[in-house]
């Protein structure tokens, strides 16, 4: 290791790094110093750090002024990270990764999220990215913190830094382990900060003893005790709760309001800004109560769509279109084709429905804001509440929580720009917290959309042709895993966020990413479609899959499910209902086989059993995947069966779960899954991928079990039965 | 208008002062001040504000606060003993029976009534007792798990009990 300089003392800190000074000690940064106490802290310079981590804001980003990790005085590891908990795990297999780097036991670790305060920025947790972008910079700065406390170590044990070996939370001379000293004892009441400029060397997988073996979930204490806090349980002295007054449809404007009876309720305060009306009262039963007596009439929504003419609209309406993949010649691949098939593919929209509806609390203090909020996003929360007030974002803290589920919801922040506004027209902190009416009205849904494909076999039953079009779906996904020498695939609209500003309203309302964005419908389509070929081709629909792969990796996962699953696959329908999808989720491999029932007097659907197998690169946390796998599993019932959300002239007709269906125990398939074994690739995401491809395994098992070919997603008894009957 | 109700919370005696029809999940949340309890749907579909009145599995978003008068009211709060989780919170976090953990509390206890009435359930009657109770992450088969495995540590601390 080079030696290192001592570049600057500020905040009593002493700063390793070759290129210090005065540049990259921010007002932000001593601001972080400060609330990160003493210690050995790490911090990313311009660069590796950010490359590594995707999707970070352009060029000429400074300095994060956060840092990715502090060894406190007393040893204990604090791991910042902009992520989120909300479910998927992070909380636990990033500490794993850092446990393993820095040689300290994982329960020594703590995991600070979220804050913007502390953690270094992060553009939010989606996509499945956590672990496979935040990781690797996390495991870099954890390197070069075990590199300076071996450095530390030299000194103190009067030992060469390659005669020294360290392991829970310790460093030792490997001759004499006896010669010993812990990190905090080496830290002692230093306060040591680093900016890391180079890579360090870290880890081969192979010297991981936290990472790749399972391990429980760190958090699951806090939440079987009821002590893990939500948003919705901050208190803060003083705190009001908001019921906002919602239109009964999108796109209708308040005409007139009379709020006078909600004033004479007991407690209640009427807020309002424009269209903003809240009551605020210091029982958030009452508020809603109170809400009850504002009288308030709304001109018509200007949306004539519902869901029986939401297709031709989506094919119709004006949109760019993006070609996501073009090789060969389609005129080429239709002339070598024998057969050729053409079908169109529906997907309608759904929401999100987390178990915690959107909340967010706001307290403003002169120029400075404080907010907690179940966000997938605080960054970028941090962004709107600045923009809100007229306010420096460094003015403005946003924290954490745990969400409680985010699948893509808790990008979009309403909520907290409403407790913004709220709480700086009440002069008091204020809390919102959606009703599930209002989560159900205000989601950013998953866009319902449109796919024509056409495919063409040659005489030896390879595809050669692939003409793929979605309308609105967003393009990932949408590129096929086969061995296809005529495609191309072209993507129209703005995909799942709608094309934002500016673009031609496609949707009656806000849509957005919903877990696996993109990828659920297209692969429902594309992988429909194949065992269509399938069919044509005479063959099963494995073996047709095997003869149109090439990919070596993508069949060694296919091959894992089919042993999993161990039953012999042969060309549809056997009556059996045996299904079968596979996918490349963002360089995650799924290979999911599903075993169904159908009643045909009630077009009700019985999953038996799923088989999925994946290949996610090196696993961290073996246990965490497979509660990842089979919870997307389980959770993709939903899209393929029931879930739908019918609207009407820009009224939002499902309201709760009483007609809005998601999964439930009496629901549940056997669920296996296989971790395909791949140690030598990065750590791939793990949050999305099985999820993905649960509309098209379904459809296909459903079509094996009684020889109707599914179109649209959900697949209700109603769809089931009318193509029953159509098929007669 | 206000009226004093009494019950017990977790087995220690509590006053409240309140309108006697507001539901007792607010009570809980906000006058008394126990998050544990969750709204999930505020009209009784999704079992995460599911409480315990009397030992019956109760959904305080629907239960007005004077149906507690006299009563005994169970909440997550009150499952850990000095400190000890219960064997089925234990067994919800050895079987990685929860993700974001948002209707943890609620299954918990849905489970907790299950078997008090019936200490060894099958999988089947666990999946039916449990069907009221919604988790988006989709934890139902790891949830099955932990109440099979709770009501076998239950049974062993029975017989742990009575062999003293």
């Amino acid at each position: 290791m080079k030696p290192a300089k001592t570049m600057r003392n500020d905040d009593e800190y002493t700063m390793f790094g070759p290129n210090g000074g005065g540049s990259w000690t921010t007002l932000e940064r001593r601001e972080f110093l400060k609330l990160a106490g003493g210690g050995l802290i790490v911090f990313f310079a311009v660069g590796d750090g950010l490359a590594l981590q995707e999707g970070q804001r352009g060029g000429g980003y400074p300095d994060d002024p956060n840092a990715y990790l502090k060894v406190g005085p007393d040893g204990r590891v604090a791991c910042f990270t902009g992520k989120i908990e909300m479910g998927q795990g992070i909380f636990t297999s990033l500490a794993m990764m850092l446990a393993d780097e820095l040689d300290v036991p994982l329960d020594s670790v703590d995991m600070v999220m979220g804050d913007t305060a502390l953690c270094p920025y992060d553009a939010g947790t989606f996509g499945s990215r956590s672990t496979k972008y935040f990781g690797p910079p996390m495991r870099l700065a954890a390197a070069e913190a075990r590199g300076v406390l071996v450095r530390l170590a030299s000194a103190r044990l009067g030992a060469a830094e390659d005669a020294l070996l360290t392991k829970d939370g310790a460093v030792y001379v490997a001759k004499s382990p006896a010669k010993r000293a812990t990190y905090a004892e080496l830290i002692g009441g230093k306060k040591i900060a680093i900016r890391l400029e180079q890579k360090p060397p870290i880890k081969h997988h192979t010297k991981h003893l936290v990472s790749g073996k399972p391990a429980l979930r760190t958090d699951a204490r806090a939440k079987v005790t009821g002590e893990a806090k939500f948003t919705g349980d901050i208190r803060i002295p003083g705190m009001l709760y908001a019921a906002i007054l919602r239109p009964p449809a999108h796109g209708a404007k308040l005409a007139s309001v009379d709020t006078s009876a909600a004033e004479r309720f007991p407690g209640a305060r009427i807020v309002r800004d424009g269209d903003l009306v809240a009551v605020l009262h210091d029982k958030p039963d009452l508020a809603a109560e109170a809400l009850a007596l504002v009288e308030a009439e709304f001109g018509p929504s200007d949306s004539k769509l519902d869901n029986t003419i939401i297709f031709a609209h989506l094919k119709q309406v004006e949109s760019r279109s993006e070609v996501v993949v073009e090789s060969g010649n389609l005129d080429e691949g239709a002339k070598l084709a024998a057969k050729t098939v053409e079908r169109s593919y529906f997907a309608h929209y759904v929401a999100h429905a987390p178990s915690e509806p959107h909340t967010a609390v706001v307290r403003i203090d002169a120029d400075k804001a404080e907010v907690w909020a179940s966000t997938q996003s605080p960054f970028r929360a941090r962004q709107e509440v600045a923009r809100t007030l007229g306010l420096p974002e460094a003015n403005v803290r946003v924290m954490t929580p745990f969400v409680g589920c985010g699948l893509g919801g808790k990008n979009q922040g309403g909520q907290i720009v409403e407790a913004t506004r709220l709480a700086r027209l009440a002069g008091k902190p204020v809390q919102v917290a959606w009703t599930r009416k209002e989560e159900f009205f205000n989601d950013s849904f998953r866009p319902a959309a449109v796919y024509d494909v056409r495919a063409g076999l040659d005489a030896a039953n390879r595809i050669v042709l692939w003409d793929y079009k979605n309308y609105q779906a967003g393009s990932r996904s949408s590129q096929p895993v086969y061995d296809i020498p005529h495609k191309r695939v072209l993507s129209f609209g703005g995909g799942w966020g709608g094309g934002g500003e500016g673009a031609v309203r496609a949707h009656p309302f806000a849509t957005g990413a919903w877990r696996g964005p993109g990828s659920n419908t297209n692969i429902f389509a594309t992988e429909s479609h194949i065992d269509v070929m399938a069919e044509a081709a005479g063959m099963d629909p494995l073996a047709f899959r095997f003869h149109n792969l090439a990919d070596a990796r993508m069949k060694k996962v296919v091959t894992a499910a089919a042993d999993k699953f161990g039953r012999t696959f042969a060309k549809a329908p056997t009556g059996h209902g045996y299904g079968i999808a596979i996918t490349d989720y963002l360089g995650t491999y799924v290979a999911t086989m599903a075993e169904i029932e159908v009643d045909k007097q009630k077009g009700t659907v019985r999953v038996r059993r799923v088989v999925c197998a994946q290949d996610t690169g090196e696993v961290i946390n073996p246990e965490g995947a497979r509660m990842q796998i089979e919870g997307c599993i389980t959770m993709g019932l939903g899209y393929a069966l029931t879930e739908e959300i019918r609207f009407k002239d820009g009224r939002v007709l499902d309201e709760n779960f009483d007609t809005y269906e998601i999964p439930r125990f009496s629901w549940l398939p056997k669920i296996e899954v296989v971790l395909v074994d791949n140690p030598d690739m990065a750590p791939q995401g793990c949050g999305e991928p099985a999820v993905t491809v649960m509309g098209a395994v379904i459809a296909n098992a459903i079509y094996d079990a009684i020889g109707v070919r599914m179109h649209t997603l959900p697949m209700t008894p109603a769809r089931i039965k009318e193509a029953l009957a159509a098929k007669r | 208008m206000d009226k004093t109700i009494r019950f017990k919370l977790n087995g220690k005696e509590v006053l409240v002062d309140s309108p006697p029809e507001r539901m007792l999940l607010w009570v809980l949340r906000t006058d008394l001040g126990h998050t544990g309890t969750k709204y999930g749907c505020g009209e009784g579909f999704c079992g995460a504000c599911t409480v315990l009145v009397d030992g019956k599995p109760t959904l305080s978003c629907q239960f007005p606060l004077a149906g507690a008068e006299g009563k005994s009211v169970l909440t997550i709060e009150g499952l850990a003993r000095g400190g000890r989780l219960h064997p089925l919170q234990q067994a919800f976090v050895d079987e990685g029976a929860l993700q974001c953990g948002y209707c943890t509390p609620g299954m918990i206890l849905q489970a907790y009534a299950l078997l008090l009435r019936k200490p060894n359930p099958t999988e089947a009657e666990i999946a039916d007792a449990l069907d009221v109770n919604l988790c988006r992450c989709g934890s139902y088969n790891r949830i099955i798990a932990a109440v099979r495995t709770a009501s076998q540590a239950m049974k062993m601390k029975v017989v742990d009990h009575e062999a003293r």
